[in-house]
């Protein structure tokens, strides 16, 4: 249900190397506002690199990522102004473990002046409605399943009103019977019109939700398209030897 | 003679029980009050260096910070408190010239100490923080530190304890601390046990009494690690 077309990320010549190493070797990607896309690919290939690189964990070697018309790349530019407009998941959670889940979700809000504590109290309990997980507001992350983290670790992403949401292999960590909870919970979030960039090993979520596929090989993107032309009409060989391990 | 008249006489009767009530709050005084210098300064470096490690531009903090460590270290502390009372502080009185080179000497222990507690915190914590748009230093103040000091908080009771002992010293400048006081009331009485015993037992006491307080530290700290 998109409109008009409106550029959100704009990722040109992305290099990244480690010690010398090339990682990324020259990656372009445009992202609009309310896509889905799904990062594929063999592990080494570079997905979480990328993805790292969108809101700068990773200092990139080279090329440009202009959001919301801003270069990040650029010395100038307030990276930490800009993360607040991009919310991460990671595959190991990182929920801060000596607060509560409500703490987790209220603490970069109200220390960054996003909201006033009871304004920020007010919409991280909705959030956490939302994903059921409402009676464990006074919880610490340890007393949580994995399935539970990960849902408290989105909605502490979401409490930012990002406009992009970033997700590192957000299922790989957890027990197969937890990985549905997580899965819905971003599929309805999909729904609702977020912008979402997905590094997945999530095949049938790939398929099912994302707008667009990227598979990365090797550094480069080896192909891209709609669910549809990726899963099922693989131009490469390397896409298809990768999909026939992996489906 | 009984031993309770001899106690009597040594302590009570001659007043000396004064002595020693004054030696032991300056003992306290001079411990807790280096220990909050050593834990600022401690920490202030273990930030410091956390914060200029691999920055070219900051690396002079870095050598600063080692400089400091090195030299604190390699000197022992009676030399460090004869140094800062006849040289650096000269003139001023000797409690708080004690408590600065305690503080001093101190702090380079607990600058080692913070580093590896905040070395300890999983490196996904500062990456969460930041991707929420904290600052660095802000990741650092509300994350990952309080993490790092529950990590350490062992190992800073073992400095706590180690500094209360090492206080014993501060009567090389003119402090009289609860050791000089015990010492001088042996002096005074030609009563050596019973001085110097009681000496012992207090440090002795104190120091299983700090053990005891920092288990009950912990548990209320590791609260958060419980399960249901």
């Amino acid at each position: 249900m998109k409109t008009a077309k409106e550029k959100l990320i704009t990722v040109t010549g992305l290099e990244k190397q480690f010690g010398g190493v090339p990682v990324l070797c020259g990656i372009d990607v445009e992202i609009d506002r309310g896509d889905v896309i799904c990062v594929i690919g063999p592990s080494g290939s570079g997905k979480s690199t990328f993805l790292r690189c969108l809101n700068l964990l990773e200092k990139p070697n080279g090329g440009s990522i202009v959001f919301e018309g801003d270069e990040l790349t650029d010395k100038k530019t307030d990276v930490n102004r800009h993360r607040q407009k991009m919310g991460m998941v990671f595959q190991q959670f990182n929920l801060f473990p000596h607060m509560t889940v409500l703490e987790n979700l209220t603490c970069a809000p109200v220390m960054l002046k996003k909201f006033t504590k009871d304004e920020a109290e007010e919409k991280a309990m909705t959030l956490l409605a939302r994903v059921g997980l409402a009676d464990r507001a006074a919880s610490y992350p340890n007393q949580l399943s994995g399935g539970q983290k990960q849902r408290v670790a989105i909605v502490r992403a979401l409490c930012m009103e990002p406009d992009v949401m970033l997700f590192d292999e957000p299922t790989s960590a957890l027990d197969p019977e937890m990985v549905g909870e997580v899965l819905d919970v971003m599929k309805e979030l999909a729904e609702s019109g977020m912008t979402m960039v997905v590094v997945t090993h999530e095949m049938g979520f790939a398929r099912e939700v994302s707008n667009r596929v990227i598979f990365l090989d090797e550094g480069v993107i080896a192909e891209e398209g709609t669910p549809a032309e990726v899963f099922g009409d693989p131009k490469s060989e390397r896409l298809k030897s990768f999909l026939s391990k992996v489906l | 003679m009984s031993w309770f008249e001899k106690l009597h006489e040594t302590f009570i009767a001659t007043g000396h029980y004064k002595l020693i009530l004054g030696g032991f709050k300056n003992t306290i005084i001079i411990t807790l009050g280096a220990l909050l210098i050593g834990v600022v300064i401690g920490s202030v470096i273990a930030i410091a260096k956390y914060f200029s490690e691999g920055v070219p531009s900051m690396k002079i903090v870095e050598v600063i910070c080692d400089v400091y460590v090195t030299v604190i270290r390699g000197i022992p502390v009676v030399v460090l408190l004869l140094i800062f009372y006849f040289i650096v502080m000269t003139g001023a009185d000797g409690i708080p010239v004690a408590i600065l080179t305690f503080g001093i000497n101190s702090g380079a222990y607990m600058a080692e100490v913070v580093r590896s507690g905040i070395n300890a915190v999983d490196k996904g914590q500062m990456e969460a923080g930041r991707s929420l748009g904290m600052s660095k230093m802000q990741a650092m103040r509300k994350i990952v530190f309080p993490q790092a000091i529950r990590n350490i908080l062992p190992a800073i009771g073992n400095e706590m304890i180690a500094l209360l002992k090492e206080t014993s010293v501060a009567g090389y400048v003119a402090v009289v601390d609860l050791t000089r006081a015990g010492n001088l009331v042996r002096n005074n009485t030609f009563d050596a046990i019973n001085p110097l015993m009681l000496v012992a037992l207090v440090y002795l006491i104190l120091v299983v009494g700090l053990t005891r307080l920092l288990k009950v530290f912990e548990r209320k700290l590791a609260r958060s690690d419980k399960r249901n």
